[in-house]
């Protein structure tokens, strides 16, 4: 659902029946609202010294062009399209590492150090940058550091390895923060709603209810915008 | 350079707003008076499209969210952190503290965790109890109507439980549990660990008209555009300029110091104007502190004088001294039980829990004195930096191979996705005279102001109370059919104690008592040496029980604010 569309049921359609029984305008909250939306297009909410920052940033490059290249070619192996999933480089997961790289300086040197050691491998064995290799060429270079035994400590597990799980880590969170990515992973929030509970479908799924005294205690949505009101001892009454 | 003088003359000049000297700001306009309000970092508000940072998606930061330029994320409503470029603190060596400062119009309530809880009758009266420390001059009953009122004018929810110790009130009601919390309910009561509603300022109903409803982002942390929760800006100083006094606002503006007259009573503030770096004096009958409880300490000592030649209102040689954090330890589990999560619905729920575990343990039977509160966090949140990292790791406890690339690994991310729970502890530290704050003789700021200096250190009451959680942890997580990550911290690591200052709920530093020799303030928060100078954020707290401080400031600044105008109608001050 769209969030400006989600607004609407909230405000319109959950609401508006107890908001024209009670007399409230509904226009005030979907104004408000929406007004709240309509700016999150734009900023994200950054002050002067953080702006300057970030457009200082955004100038550097760190990368030459053949290192971009192994990258963006290493994210597509970690994370490839495929029929229903799109590539890394479709959200531009390689400028992100790139970007952290300047934002988060110590991951600079392990990260070139790491795409060298890709494009030694490959010019050793295939006389090929990595980039340029076949998929089965470049898979037998990655395979032997894409997996490690997580009770040998960090510190001993080997350059290559931590360079690859670095890389993983990073391509996992620049693809899995970016549109496409929260759109695969099927992530339902961000938008404004009225939460009444877990559905009972996954409580089923996952073995727990709730108990009937808890629920007592807690919000009627359906009530949620008549103007709360107690009695002397604090118990609600509206 | 020539200081520059208003000429005007306030009822009340208020320093910082905070939940504290915004409070303040609320009470007093509404009384009609003309107050200043001096702020020391820029005006704020959440709805405004360019500071708004409620509702934005991680791919708008370009660096998803990271920690890089805010401590809590670039998404975070907190302008500052541990460390400011310009402003530094010092500690004394073999000592720790860290000192989370966030100037802006509404302080750090604009980001905090909305934990509201009142403090209980034996938390103003527990050197009765165990002996240590010292006991409030107040108790619970003096209090008791101010909390009413404040639960009624911002808004919290909760349920009335008729527990001793953490007492009702008037609450809106609670949101239903999420799947992680109900995993927490049932692991928690296997450990013999009772599980309540949680009390948070959100606005689960309507209050006023004001302010709007919770719509269940789960992004308090960034503060709400539709104001549904508590920060003071939008809850007490907007309203504030709506009333019936004048509220003028100074932002970007650090005051230096509190000046006195010749008979040692507060004739206004001094303050910095960080845009031409030029410094101002501004007159008032009253001077209400707010800063923060070490930054008040620091403009009370930088308030040197004649009449005051250790600081304002330091002849007791106080000020500073019973400087004390909240207790902090967190462990976190992997939940198979929670794995292949149906993505279907959205369940950001209010920033923060729905559930928590007030102090429930007998300390007579413990070897520490003071107790600590369980919160805990889960769910399908909105991914930021860090989604994703290790999360191969979890493959271990499946007996399966751990690392790889391509479908295999896209699968195992949404597999785990959600099946991880965090709980954390928040519990009392003993206030004691040698943990304190002072300025530091050879250190100024980039205003020139002289910086404090910290000596703090935590003892074994705090070290063992730490182990205490981290045993509780690690059992009620196992009773959730967790597996724990992670190692459990030694006595090399303090048992996992946060350092002091970590938890941002520093109290004490102005502590109030009937006594002028051995507190600052009185019972109202007025400085025993000056009678028109009042503390109204944490520093008069004399302990600070196992809850977080805000709730109680809010109640305490109200309290403190009547007794202003009372004293200022009757011309006693």
């Amino acid at each position: 659902m769209d969030r400006r569309e989600s607004l609407r049921n909230i405000v319109l359609g959950s609401l508006a029946g107890s908001l024209a029984l009670h007399g409230c305008k509904p226009e005030a909250d979907t104004d408000l609202i929406e007004e709240v939306d309509r700016g999150s297009q734009e900023y994200y909410g950054r002050t002067k010294e953080e702006l300057e920052r970030d457009a200082e940033l955004m100038e550097d490059e760190v990368f030459l062009a053949h290192e971009r290249a192994t990258l963006v070619t290493l994210c597509d192996l970690i994370l490839p399209a495929g029929d229903t999933y799109k590539a890394a480089s479709e959200a531009d997961v390689a400028g992100f590492i790139e970007f952290m790289a300047k934002d988060i300086p110590e991951l600079e040197t392990p990260l070139r150090g790491g795409l060298a050691y890709l494009n030694h491998e490959s010019n050793t064995n295939f006389n090929l940058d990595f980039a340029k290799a076949s998929e089965e060429q470049q898979k037998q270079i990655i395979d032997p550091i894409a997996w490690y035994d997580p009770e040998v400590p960090e510190s001993e597990r080997g350059m290559a390895v931590n360079f690859f799980s670095l890389a993983r880590n990073l391509t996992l969170t620049g693809f899995y923060t970016s549109k496409i990515g929260i759109e695969e992973l099927g992530y339902k929030g961000n938008m404004p709603n009225v939460w009444d509970g877990v559905p009972d479908d996954v409580l089923e799924q996952h073995g727990v209810a709730y108990e009937p005294e808890w629920l007592a205690k807690c919000v009627d949505q359906s009530k949620r915008n008549i103007q709360a009101e107690w009695d002397e001892n604090g118990n609600l009454i509206t | 350079m020539q200081i520059i003088e208003d000429p005007k003359v306030y009822d009340a000049i208020i320093v910082g707003s905070g939940a504290g000297g915004g409070m303040a700001t609320k009470v007093l306009a509404d009384a009609g008076l003309n107050v200043a309000v001096v702020e020391a970092g820029p005006f704020y508000d959440p709805a405004a499209p360019k500071q708004q940072t409620q509702m934005k998606w991680p791919w708008e930061s370009p660096r998803r969210g990271a920690s890089t330029t805010r401590p809590f994320g670039d998404f975070d409503a907190a302008y500052g952190g541990w460390e400011i470029e310009g402003e530094p603190y010092t500690r004394v060596e073999g000592t720790e503290f860290d000192w989370f400062r966030s100037h802006m119009l509404g302080g750090r309530t604009n980001h905090w965790g909305r934990i509201s809880l009142r403090f209980g009758p034996l938390d103003f009266k527990h050197k009765d109890v165990d002996g240590y420390g010292d006991n409030w001059p107040i108790g619970y009953e003096d209090i008791k109507p101010y909390y009413d009122q404040v639960d009624k004018l911002i808004g919290v929810f909760g349920t009335n439980e008729g527990l001793p110790n953490d007492p009702d009130g008037f609450f809106l009601p609670p949101p239903k549990p999420r799947l992680h919390e109900l995993f927490f309910i049932r692991g928690a009561r296997k450990s013999g660990i009772p599980v309540y509603p949680a009390r948070m300022s959100m606005l689960t109903k309507r209050i006023n008209q004001e302010r709007g409803v919770c719509f269940y982002c789960g992004q308090c942390s960034r503060a709400c555009s539709v104001y549904a929760d508590f920060s003071a800006g939008t809850c007490l100083i907007f309203p504030a300029q709506k009333s019936r006094g004048q509220v003028d606002l100074f932002v970007n503006c650090v005051v230096r110091e509190v000046t006195t007259d010749d008979n040692g009573k507060a004739t206004g503030v001094s303050y910095i104007n960080k845009e031409d770096r030029k410094e101002y004096k501004l007159k008032g009958k009253v001077v209400v502190l707010g800063a923060s409880a070490c930054s008040s300490a620091r403009i009370l000592l930088n308030s040197k004088s004649p009449q005051h030649p250790n600081g304002l209102g330091n002849s007791s040689d106080l000020v500073g001294k019973y400087l004390h954090d909240s207790t902090g330890a967190d462990r976190m589990a992997f939940v198979p039980d929670l794995m292949n999560r149906k993505v279907s619905y959205n369940e950001d729920g209010v920033g923060g829990m729905h559930v928590y575990s007030p102090w429930w343990g007998d300390n007579s039977k413990l070897d520490f004195p003071r107790g600590y509160h369980i919160e805990q966090w889960g769910g399908m949140g909105m991914p930021s930096y860090g989604f994703g990292f290790n999360v191969v790791d979890f493959n271990k406890f499946f007996g399966t191979k751990v690392g790889g690339y391509g479908d295999v690994l896209r699968s195992d991310v949404k597999k785990y996705y959600g099946a991880l729970v965090g709980v954390s502890g928040r519990g009392e530290s003993i206030a004691r005279k040698d943990n304190y704050c002072e300025i530091d003789p050879n250190t100024v700021d980039q205003w020139g102001i002289p910086v404090l200096r910290f000596h703090y250190k935590w003892s074994d009451l705090e070290r063992n109370q730490a182990r205490h959680m981290h045993n509780t942890f690690e059992e009620i997580l196992t009773n959730m059919g967790g597996e724990l990550l992670g190692e459990k911290p030694g006595a090399d690591r303090d048992y996992g104690l946060h350092a002091p200052g970590r938890i941002i709920h520093e109290v004490g530093t102005t502590r109030m008592g009937d006594d002028p020799k051995t507190s600052v303030t009185n019972r109202f928060q007025q400085l025993h040496d000056a009678d028109n100078v009042f503390v109204v954020d944490a520093g008069p707290f004399v302990s600070q029980a196992d809850k977080n401080c805000t709730w109680t400031i809010l109640a305490l600044s109200w309290r403190a604010s009547d007794y202003i105008v009372n004293q200022l109608k009757q011309q006693n001050i």
